[in-house]
């Protein structure tokens, strides 16, 4: 994609986004629809002019969380796929139960894991490193088996040890299935840590939803979602910029040197 | 007096056991390949040619008989064999320089004088300005040719080339052939190539070893006796018409 093209792109997404906030605006001063009911744009924006530190505080905590249970799932899952790929045996094993684990739903074991975590950010940590940790093992394993049959025979006729062919042949052909996997798991960690946050606790921008529902505050409400999508978006994109520094190989590559 | 053989095949069986029982693939194969010899095993599709290919390697197991290499009994992969595959197998997270470096960095051998050898050897397959390109940015004919580039990089004594160009179109198949012996004319590594084309075991070849039809045994061994170095007018004189011939029929008298 060249870079006139992908201007045009944002172009597109962003005056779509900006007539939707129109139209929602128009529709809320028109008919006159009570703040509660839905608050209209100008006045979610009101509120975050109004008290930034809360959101700045809260959203900290939220992003924290995330982060965290992120970084855990990565590595778990990471170590987790590796003794899935080198000990196949285990794999008949293991794959059943992780099934069994990600099937369980975490909105329903999150007010357990406040039990046995306490109020803090510990229990959002572990519901956001639970909900991340699937896609990544799944991905990272399936990434890790595909690589040619031939490069693997090839290892084997450079007598490569098991720990060279993990580290460069399988693990780097994997890489662009990781980031798949890590690119669901962030959108996922942001979900989990909110739902931890709903359960219990006091602080964080799933509480401060719960709390503005609580007063009929929907400007609050609604401006707390806001600042969760931006910080999600945010996420996303830091880590497919971390895609694109750690795996050069797997960007498209400009048309005239493909068609040569 | 006669030299030891590099590679020396006899008797070789293999046999692989299915649900539906057992299939025969190899029915005592013989050949020997001398030092410095270019010698293709030619045979029908499925004829189990590549697992000739894949024993002598010892990346498979035989059923039965002696395979040695230089004199050794296989056990295993040895490091004095280089392979070209059907597909190039590179890696593309790594340039063409870096996958030629692949084997140099297993093999622990010095960075500075493998980056040395490995950019000589690029630049005998003639792609010494595509160093820093990535294997999608090249056509299939240059990823194979770079394939040859790593077999060769680690300077191996023998060369396995299994159908390395039945996937390329006709045109650069036959550029790559004359590539190849130009290649093996400079470095004289005794080469095995699998192939199931008549006329590119022919000009390639000092003999050719004739599989028939699973279970594949040894039809004939034919000495190509066209002088070196090989043009690509040869393709079309009487003598190598002859040779692509006689192969032919007896590959076809199988079949009837």
């Amino acid at each position: 994609m060249s870079s006139s093209e992908s201007v045009w792109q944002w172009f597109k997404v962003l005056t779509t986004l900006i007539s939707l906030v129109l139209i929602w605006e128009l529709s809320c001063r028109l008919f006159e629809i009570p703040q509660f009911l839905l608050p209209s744009p100008s006045s979610i924006v009101m509120r975050m002019i109004e008290k930034p530190m809360l959101f700045v505080v809260h959203g900290w905590y939220t992003l924290y969380e995330t982060f965290a249970g992120f970084i855990i799932a990565v590595l778990v899952g990471l170590l987790a796929a590796a003794i899935i790929i080198i000990m196949p045996s285990v794999r008949d094993v293991l794959m059943p139960i992780l099934l069994i684990a990600q099937l369980v739903p975490k909105v329903a074991i999150a007010p357990i894991l406040l039990v046995w975590f306490g109020y803090g950010v510990a229990p959002k940590i572990v519901i956001a490193f639970l909900v991340a940790f699937f896609p990544i093992v799944v991905n990272t394993a399936n990434g890790l088996m595909a690589v040619e049959r031939e490069l693997l025979d090839l290892g084997r006729s450079l007598e490569a040890s098991r720990w060279q062919i993990f580290w460069k042949f399988r693990m780097p052909s994997a890489l662009p299935e990781l980031f798949s996997g890590m690119k669901i798991a962030i959108t996922l960690a942001v979900i989990g840590a909110i739902i931890g946050e709903f359960v219990g606790g006091d602080r964080g921008l799933g509480y401060l939803i719960i709390i503005a529902n609580q007063e009929l505050d929907t400007p609050l409400a609604f401006a707390a979602l806001v600042v969760i999508s931006i910080g999600g978006i945010v996420l996303y994109g830091a880590v497919e910029l971390l895609e694109r520094l750690l795996i050069p190989w797997g960007q498209p590559i400009p048309q005239t040197q493909a068609a040569s | 007096m006669k030299t030891e053989a590099a590679i020396s095949v006899k008797d070789l069986r293999k046999v692989y056991s299915t649900r539906d029982g057992s299939i025969t693939s190899l029915d005592g194969v013989t050949f020997d390949i001398k030092p410095h010899e270019f010698v293709s095993v030619l045979g029908p599709s499925g004829s189990g040619k590549t697992t000739v290919l894949k024993i002598v390697a010892g990346l498979e197991k035989k059923t039965s008989g002696e395979v040695r290499v230089e004199g050794r009994d296989v056990v295993g992969p040895q490091r004095k064999i280089g392979i070209v595959f059907q597909v190039p197998a590179l890696m593309r997270w790594r340039t063409a320089i870096e996958n030629i470096l692949l084997p140099s960095e297993v093999l622990r051998i010095d960075k500075a004088q493998a980056r040395e050898r490995g950019m000589e050897t690029l630049r005998l397959v003639g792609l010494g300005d595509f160093a820093n390109k990535y294997p999608n940015e090249l056509s299939g004919g240059m990823q194979q040719r770079i394939s040859i580039a790593r077999a060769l990089a680690h300077d191996p004594s023998i060369m396995l080339l299994d159908e390395p160009f039945s996937a390329l179109d006709m045109m650069t198949r036959n550029q790559l052939n004359i590539e190849l012996l130009r290649i093996w004319s400079d470095r004289k590594q005794t080469s095995m190539l699998i192939t199931h084309s008549i006329s590119e075991a022919v000009f390639l070849s000092d003999r050719v070893v004739v599989l028939g039809a699973r279970p594949a045994k040894v039809l004939e061994i034919v000495e190509i006796d066209l002088p070196r170095p090989r043009t690509p007018e040869m393709r079309v004189s009487k003598a190598f018409i002859e040779i692509v011939d006689h192969i032919g029929r007896g590959i076809g008298l199988e079949y009837a």
